[in-house]
């Protein structure tokens, strides 16, 4: 059984923050203001996101679930064009990472629920928004490496690629070695993360399931299809996300536009 | 015989520019730097955006693909870009290539991109363009950062690679000399017109 954590519990991890910002300050680092206010809206947001939770729980409607699932992405969407030194402007800055992750995310997380996992009903919240949610969080990570690394590449490579373009070849021969290296960008944590899984580190999902009781081995199984699908969605994703976003630097007369970008 | 004809084509500030290089003729482009000298070749080209079009002979640059256009037309901006590490990589048929007559060995294959003087880049860069046998040049300072030997051996190899395919170049110069010694015609751009002036 879990042990539950009452309020002084959490106050005295806070406790250990608030003394990381008073060393900071301290030591004139100059993120006190920062980490003050990511642990408020971490507070503030895992508590709202819990009680929202507790309603889908409880009521378990499809409707609701799906309106869940699109503000999530919605979100994620607004963090990976956030995340871009230079973006595409206009409305494609936020539909290229948005369409994506939609794609890439919501794809894989209903293969997981309808073959895989095979639940009744196979939405049911307990397992559809947790699955969706780290698919999410970890495919944003990855498109918005790969999208940053991709336009900050054109943006300092003009010259080549433009000298690739005078010569004659075509666009796909003139981005290929920045596009490539965005996508390799992109899917690099989640490899790393696979690699170092259980030596290095305990997954986050698997701590979770043993802290709430669960069997090491069980939690190990579920641990190990969230990673695949993880792998799979952002792989997936990231891929989309440097193909896109690298024709969209072109325009039909295959010219570099990076006015494209802001 | 290959024509190089612009009609109407602008961009920027460019006013909407017509005018024609002849088959192994080479018309030398002066003006202030600022004029748009370099928008106007990148626009020949098809490398910005731009109004208007521009055809050799009878073949209009939006009817082409572009790759086949950008092969024909043959622009050399002024600053060289390299996408690997060793010069032979950028060379497809580097038999085929004058290095000796731009001053260089065989040995120059192995070199480093890195390694090179700014001369030597724009000699290279000219060069690899060459391979391409365009049927047109569009030639933004090719000898700025030369030394005087090379500078001629530069204006030699062009001269006869012109004559020889009667390809029409358009030259961008800022050096009264050189425009003297090589250009057929000189237009000068400034406020965005052309004007032919005195070669």
């Amino acid at each position: 059984m879990i042990i539950h954590l009452s309020a002084l519990d959490l106050a005295l991890a806070a406790a250990l923050v608030l003394g990381l910002a008073w060393l900071s300050v301290w030591a004139r680092l100059d993120v006190a203001p920062r980490l003050l206010i990511a642990a408020l809206r971490t507070t503030v947001q895992l508590l709202l996101v819990g009680l929202v939770l507790e309603a889908l729980f409880a009521s378990a409607r499809l409707p609701w679930i799906a309106l869940m699932a699109l503000v999530m992405l919605a979100v994620a969407g607004r963090e990976v064009m956030a995340r871009q030194k230079r973006r595409f402007g206009g409305g494609w800055g936020y539909a290229l990472g948005t369409l994506t992750m939609f794609v890439s995310a919501f794809t894989t997380t209903l293969f997981a629920l309808l073959v895989i996992i095979g639940n009744q009903p196979w939405y049911a919240p307990q397992y559809a928004i947790p699955l969706l949610g780290m698919l999410l969080g970890n495919t944003m990570n990855g498109v918005a490496l790969a999208l940053d690394r991709l336009t900050t590449g054109a943006w300092q490579q003009r010259g080549v690629i433009e000298a690739h373009l005078s010569l004659g070849h075509d666009w796909r021969t003139a981005i290929g070695d920045i596009s490539r290296e965005s996508a390799r960008v992109g899917m690099i944590p989640i490899i790393n993360a696979m690699a170092a899984a259980g030596i290095v580190s305990l997954p986050g999902m698997m701590t979770g399931q043993i802290l709430s009781g669960t069997s090491p081995i069980e939690a190990v199984k579920y641990q190990i299809l969230i990673m695949f699908l993880i792998a799979a969605g952002t792989g997936f994703a990231t891929l989309l996300a440097s193909w896109i976003g690298a024709r969209r630097l072109f325009d039909e007369r295959w010219r570099l536009r990076l006015d494209r970008l802001r | 015989m290959p024509v190089l004809v612009t009609d109407a084509i602008h961009a920027l500030h460019l006013q909407p520019l017509t005018f024609t290089v002849g088959a192994a003729e080479c018309v030398c482009l002066s003006g202030p730097s600022g004029a748009g000298k370099s928008i106007l070749l990148r626009a020949i080209a098809d490398l910005i955006p731009h109004a208007g079009d521009a055809r050799l002979d009878d073949r209009w640059c939006s009817r082409m693909t572009p790759t086949e256009w950008r092969r024909q037309v043959g622009y050399l901006p002024a600053e060289s870009f390299w996408w690997s590490d060793r010069v032979g990589d950028h060379f497809a048929d580097p038999a085929a290539v004058e290095f000796d007559a731009l001053g260089f060995g065989s040995e120059v294959l192995d070199w480093e991109i890195g390694r090179l003087s700014t001369g030597e880049r724009q000699r290279l860069a000219l060069l690899r363009l060459l391979a391409n046998r365009p049927r047109a040049l569009l030639l933004d300072e090719p000898t700025a950062s030369l030394d005087p030997d090379n500078v001629l051996r530069v204006e030699s190899l062009l001269s006869r690679y012109r004559e020889q395919h009667r390809a029409p170049v358009l030259w961008v110069s800022h050096d009264t000399a050189q425009r003297a010694r090589l250009a057929h015609r000189v237009l000068h751009l400034d406020g965005g017109r052309l004007v032919e002036a005195a070669a």
